[in-house]
C-alpha cells in the first residue's frame, strides 16, 4: 500500500480524492451562502444549523485535512514535476498545446490559499474564537459594503481564480480516476465548466449584490 | 527562403551547451526540416578548416534521424517552442519549411527531460523509454505466427483502440511538450496496446504496476492532465488511453 501511494498515479489519486471532497464542500457552501439573500432569519438558523449538528461537527475536521492533504501532496508532486526538467528550455510555446489554468494550478492553488487565509481571519475566527457575533448574518453582509470596498474586490477576484482552478481540477479528477474516456471527456468537460461557472458567479454575485443594494 | 537558426550545441553530456547562430540562405520552402540541416551541415563541413574537428564530428550539428518518413520516431527535437515544430500529428522529417516565413529566427533545442541526457547537440539518450518496456511491455508467451483473421475474436472497436494506441512510435514529444517531463502518454499507449487485446490481457495485472514503478523510478515527472502530450504527438494518440493506465493501475493494485 506504502508503495502504491508512493508511486506517481498513487499520489495523483490522492489528489483527485481531496480535490473532489473539496468540490463538493465548495456546493454546501455556496448553498448556505445563497440564504444570505433570503434574509437575516433564514441565514442565521442555517448557520446555526451548520455549526451545531453532529455531521459538521465531524466533517469539519475532515475539510481542514482534506485542504491540508491536497496541498502537501500538491508541493510534492511540484517539486517532483521541477526536479523532471533540470535545464528549461529557451523557447517553449505552450499557450498552444494547453491551457492557462492547466499550466498554472499551483499559482492558482497559492492565490486561492492566500484568499483562505483572509476569508478564515473574517468569518471562521470570529465565530469560533470571539464573542462578538450574534448574527452571522450582519458579519457577512458589514464586510460588502462600500466603506469596505477592497474586500468586496478580494472576494470576487477570490472567486474568479477559483473558477479558473476548479475549470482544469474538475475534469482532471475525473481523468486521474480512470472515469474517462473519448465519449466521456466532452461531457467531464462541459460538467466542469458549468460547476466551475456556478461556483465562480455565484461566490461573485453574493458581495455584488449586497453592494448594489447598499448603491440603489 | 533565408533563415536565421539559434541551435542548441553541446559536445557530450558532461559539457555544459549553448546556443549558437547561424545564417542560411536559399532554402526551398518544399524542403523538409531535416533536409535544411543537412542543408547546414554540408554549409557548415565546407567552411570547416580544422581536419581534426572535422574528423571528430564536432562541426556539423548532430542530430537523429532514421526513417524520414514519420515512423521511426528518431527526430525528436523542440522547434520555437514546440515538440517536432509548429505544425499537428508530424515528425520533425514531415514538417516543411514552408511552415516558417523568409527571414524567421528559428530556435532549435533537444528533448529535455532528466531522464533523456543529451548525447551530443540535438541528439539525446531515450534508453529510458527501452527500459519501461522491458519492465512489462512485452507478451511472455510466445504467440506464434500470425493468426488466422479471426481465429481469436476481438471486437472491431476494441482492435481499433488497440491499434491507435499501437501508433506509438516511442518518439518522446510527449515528454519533451509535458510541463512536468511526465511519460504518461507514452506508458498508457503501450500497456492499452496489450491491455485491450487477448494476447495482453493474461499479464494486465503485473504490467501495468512495473511499468509505472519503472516510469516512477526512471525520474519522469507526474502527469497534471494538461492534455499537451496529446496535442504534440505525432501519432496522435489521445489522452483516453491514459485514463486506462489510471484503471490498470489500479485494478492492479486491487487484485495484488
Amino acid at each position: 500500500m506504502s508503495n502504491f501511494l508512493n508511486s506517481s498515479i498513487g499520489k495523483k489519486l490522492i489528489m483527485s480524492i481531496s480535490g473532489l471532497f473539496l468540490i463538493a464542500f465548495l456546493l454546501v457552501h455556496l448553498t448556505i451562502n445563497l440564504l444570505t439573500l433570503a434574509g437575516p432569519e433564514t441565514f442565521n438558523a442555517a448557520a446555526h444549523f451548520m455549526g451545531t449538528n453532529i455531521v459538521m461537527k465531524i466533517m469539519e475536521p475532515m475539510l481542514a485535512l482534506g485542504f491540508l492533504v491536497h496541498i502537501v501532496y500538491s508541493l510534492i508532486l511540484y517539486a517532483q514535476n521541477l526536479a523532471a526538467r533540470p535545464v528549461r528550455y529557451k523557447v517553449i510555446n505552450q499557450a498552444e498545446t494547453s491551457s492557462w489554468a492547466s499550466r498554472n494550478m499551483v499559482f492558482l492553488g497559492i492565490v486561492i490559499l492566500a484568499f483562505l487565509g483572509i476569508h478564515l481571519v473574517n468569518y471562521f475566527y470570529k465565530i469560533k474564537f470571539t464573542n462578538d457575533v450574534t448574527s452571522e448574518y450582519h458579519l457577512v453582509v458589514g464586510l460588502f459594503t462600500t466603506e469596505y470596498w477592497y474586500y468586496i474586490a478580494i472576494y470576487v477576484i477570490g472567486a474568479i481564480f477559483l473558477g479558473l482552478h476548479l475549470y482544469h481540477a474538475f475534469q482532471s479528477a475525473f481523468q486521474t480516476l480512470g472515469l474517462n474516456n473519448s465519449k466521456w471527456r466532452a461531457r467531464w468537460n462541459a460538467i466542469g465548466l458549468i460547476y466551475s461557472l456556478v461556483i465562480a458567479l455565484g461566490f461573485s454575485f453574493i458581495p455584488l449584490y449586497f453592494l448594489i443594494s447598499e448603491l440603489v | 527562403m533565408n533563415l536565421t537558426l539559434k541551435i542548441w550545441r553541446q559536445k557530450d553530456s558532461k559539457t555544459k551547451g549553448n546556443f549558437e547562430t547561424y545564417q542560411i540562405n536559399d532554402i526551398s520552402p518544399d524542403c523538409s526540416f531535416l533536409e535544411m540541416l543537412d542543408q547546414l551541415n554540408e554549409k557548415l563541413i565546407s567552411e570547416q578548416k580544422d581536419p581534426v574537428a572535422f574528423s571528430r564530428g564536432d562541426c556539423g550539428v548532430s542530430f537523429d534521424h532514421d526513417c524520414r518518413e514519420g515512423i521511426c520516431g528518431m527526430c525528436g527535437m523542440f522547434i520555437n517552442g514546440r515538440a517536432h515544430g509548429p505544425d499537428l500529428g508530424v515528425t520533425t522529417c514531415q514538417l516543411h519549411m514552408r511552415k516558417f516565413k523568409d527571414g524567421d529566427t528559428i530556435v532549435v533545442e533537444p528533448w529535455r527531460a532528466k531522464p533523456f541526457p543529451i548525447i551530443k547537440d540535438l541528439v539525446v539518450d531515450r534508453t529510458a523509454f527501452d527500459k519501461i518496456i522491458q519492465a512489462g511491455g512485452y507478451v511472455s508467451v510466445n504467440t506464434g505466427g500470425v493468426p488466422d483473421a479471426n481465429a481469436i475474436p476481438v471486437p472491431k472497436n476494441r482492435a481499433d483502440e488497440a491499434m491507435d494506441a499501437a501508433a506509438c512510435i516511442g518518439c518522446g514529444a510527449c515528454v519533451a511538450t509535458c510541463k512536468n517531463a511526465s511519460a504518461m502518454l507514452f506508458v498508457a499507449a503501450k500497456v492499452s496496446q496489450l491491455a485491450l487485446l487477448p494476447q495482453g490481457a493474461v499479464e494486465a495485472k503485473e504490467r501495468a504496476i512495473k511499468m509505472v514503478r519503472k516510469m516512477d523510478e526512471l525520474g519522469f515527472g507526474n502527469c497534471t492532465n494538461t492534455g499537451a502530450c496529446e496535442v504534440e504527438c505525432p501519432k496522435e494518440v489521445s489522452i483516453s488511453h491514459i485514463a486506462r493506465l489510471n484503471r490498470e493501475f489500479f485494478l492492479s493494485v486491487l487484485s495484488s
